[in-house]
């Protein structure tokens, strides 16, 4: 470079400088936008270089996973909740993925990662991430949800936000080898009924899935959304049973143990198991039932703009196949209308509803309400109370229900 | 709803109480008379699907991609940690009560009380016999777990909270011991072992049912008149529970200030 073409970038620099020392000086402030520029449009943004891993707006930055402080005692062992009122689309930002720790989250070494495959094989196995990648991999697009969500809103509605009431559940892209080829290459013995899948987290936490489920559709994952799982959600490995409850997908992933008959661990007895009233319990849930929710408006968006249109939108699943349709009420379930379902329609996924309403200004019982492919019609709080009573801890796949107040105000209630 | 009434849940599950309002009007239903079905009968069920396993093809032989090793039985012994209820992987060692009672109170006691009664939010071990089919339902280890060898792997897999799986055997049976003591389901002079452990009966071993017998709750697809005009009627609402974080903001940590 000469030293002319020094002097030339060096005064074209200092141009720089003075033009957004005049942007800063205010000189120009006394005129709104439009028809004035926004002082960004007069100003050099900020390099390539700048944000090597990139992340939302700084203006975003309230849009994050949120925890309730009464329901652990300890960060460690406890669960945030997925910022729904903020969710856009069927995929949920790998920052904003719900997230459950049983002895918190490890960080580990993908260089020290193994994976064992073991118990009644014909070929007990030990693969490094380079090794299990190495596999024929499939990536799919499935929601994992805590079967706790919604557990405080059993008794009666007592969370007002749709992000602490709905917010145990998130949906990504995941890629990996499918389980099936894994226990296809070590080769199950005969009476090969179950599989122990346990992390490596503290907690060696362990969940017994039958083996049925494991040679169906189940996948040993390593990718989340286009990039390596991140940490909150098992890296480098997690297992995904689609349309399980969220535990039953261990992360931190180490061991798929094969045997004849489940090991009745302490998160399948202790946790993860239901009281049934009269002293009895039930051990195993695992499908998690359709459900829906609206999820604008809702208490964290409320209806700002005055009577008038408003799209109502939300999310639907089913841990049983794809979302068949989704119905919209406005009167409290006295009638309901067909909402259109948008984007994908995936077995085990978020599936997108949008209804579009002209908002008459008056107060208004807001609700949403799937059936799945295999009729299965999502039920009311009351019928739920009715069938199981209030105290269950899980599967609370009920209809919600949002009272919207004249204000635009939205609350969260539960109806007769 | 006070802050006392928050029902703080169990330290590693969300199976405790939740906050309950109880401002209900229809009873809980009863499953009154539901006799577990033959435990080993329904596990074989399940986990083949009823028999559907039995048509399985494998896609691929085993050994048919040949990437990975085989691992050392040293190797596969370290981590096959987990022990079913038939005990057949509890290993060698003992522990009496006496001697876990001196490690339960040094490096246990601290989260869940002396007595197992529970700390601090953290989950009571013992108590809470007949609790279940009450409406304070406690679940512990002698009112609720089902088998024996269960408490032994969690606390070896798991315990304690703060340095997990850093016990030796001896240590865990002590503990194993001490903790089916202070349940009464074992006696002071009791020695847990690989035998006596898997022959512990727990109180509530027949209470599980392991295929749901709830029914399905059902609705209809109903889309008009669905219900009688008028009838609709709010029964709770969280507008004024004060149970609810901030949504806005930083994060809200309920102390009455956030960072």
């Amino acid at each position: 470079m000469s030293k002319t073409d020094r002097r030339g970038l060096f005064r074209l620099g200092a141009a720089f400088g003075a033009i957004a020392t005049a942007a800063s000086t205010g000189a120009r402030a006394a005129t709104v936008a439009p028809p004035a520029d926004n002082a960004w449009s007069n100003a050099l943004g900020a390099g390539v270089d700048s944000r090597p891993y990139g992340r939302p707006s700084r203006f975003e930055k309230n849009v994050i996973r949120r925890y309730v402080p009464w329901l652990s005692p300890t960060r460690n062992a406890d669960a945030s909740f997925t910022p729904l009122q903020d969710h856009h689309g069927i995929i949920t930002p790998n920052g904003l993925f719900f997230e459950r720790y049983h002895s918190g989250r490890p960080s580990i070494d993908p260089k020290d990662y193994r994976l064992m495959i073991s118990g009644r094989v014909k070929r007990p196995l030990l693969l490094t991430l380079d090794q299990l990648m190495r596999y024929p991999s499939v990536s799919r697009i499935h929601f994992i949800e805590c079967p706790a969500n919604g557990a405080t809103e059993w008794p009666a509605a007592q969370l007002n936000s749709l992000q602490f009431t709905h917010g145990m559940i998130g949906c990504a892209e995941w890629t990996g080898v499918r389980l099936s080829t894994l226990l296809d290459e070590a080769g199950l013995l005969p009476d090969s009924r179950w599989m122990l899948a346990t992390g490596s987290d503290g907690a060696h936490m362990d969940r017994s899935l039958p083996m049925v489920k494991c040679l169906d559709d189940c996948i040993v994952a390593w990718g989340q959304n286009g990039e390596a799982i991140r940490p909150e959600q098992g890296y480098p490995v997690r297992l995904v049973v689609p349309g399980w409850q969220g535990n039953v997908n261990v992360k931190w992933l180490r061991q798929l143990e094969v045997g004849s008959e489940p090991w009745i661990t302490r998160e399948e007895t202790s946790e993860y198991s239901e009281l049934l009233g009269d002293g009895k319990s039930l051990g195993f849930t695992w499908a998690m039932n359709a459900k829906s929710v609206i999820t604008f408006p809702c208490p964290e968006r409320s209806l700002t703009g005055g009577p008038g249109f408003y799209q109502i939108h939300g999310l639907a699943w089913s841990g049983n196949g794809r979302v068949k349709h989704v119905d919209v009420s406005l009167d409290g379930g006295v009638s309901y209308h067909r909402a259109a379902l948008d984007g994908p329609v995936l077995s085990r996924c978020l599936t997108r509803f949008t209804f579009n309403w002209r908002w008459d200004g008056k107060p208004a019982l807001i609700q949403s309400r799937v059936t799945d492919e295999t009729g299965y019609v999502q039920p009311t709080i009351a019928q739920k109370h009715k069938f199981w009573g209030r105290d269950p801890v899980y599967e609370n796949n009920s209809i919600q229900t949002w009272q919207v107040l004249a204000d635009g105000t939205v609350n969260n209630v539960q109806l007769s | 709803m006070s802050s006392s009434r928050k029902v703080l849940l169990a330290v590693t599950g969300f199976a405790a109480a939740i906050a309950a309002a109880r401002a209900g009007d229809a009873p809980a239903p009863s499953y009154k008379g539901i006799v577990p079905a033959a435990t080993l009968e329904v596990w074989r069920d399940l986990g083949t699907g009823n028999g559907a396993l039995t048509h399985y093809k494998p896609a691929t032989p085993p050994g048919h991609y040949g990437i990975g090793t085989a691992p050392t039985m040293q190797q596969i012994g370290g981590w096959t940690i987990a022990v079913p209820p038939d005990g057949s992987n509890l290993p060698p060692g003992s522990g009496t009560v006496a001697a876990g009672e001196k490690l339960f109170s040094s490096d246990c006691a601290m989260c869940h009380g002396g007595f197992g009664e529970g700390a601090h939010g953290y989950p009571a071990l013992a108590g809470g016999v007949g609790s279940l089919a009450g409406a304070a339902p406690q679940k512990t280890v002698g009112s609720y777990w089902p088998y024996a060898t269960t408490l032994w792997d969690y606390i070896n897999r798991a315990m304690p909270f703060y340095a997990p799986h850093t016990l030796k055997p001896d240590q865990v049976y002590a503990l194993t011991a001490f903790i089916l003591n202070l349940n009464g389901i074992v006696n002071g002079k009791f020695v847990a072992d690989a035998q006596s452990v898997k022959r512990v009966k727990m109180p509530n071993r027949n209470s599980f049912n392991w295929k749901d017998p709830r029914p399905v709750t059902h609705n209809a697809a109903c889309m008009k008149n669905c219900a009688p005009p008028g009838s609709v009627r709010i029964t709770s609402s969280a507008a004024k529970m004060g149970l609810t974080p901030r949504t806005t903001g930083p994060v809200d940590d309920m102390k009455g200030s956030s960072k």
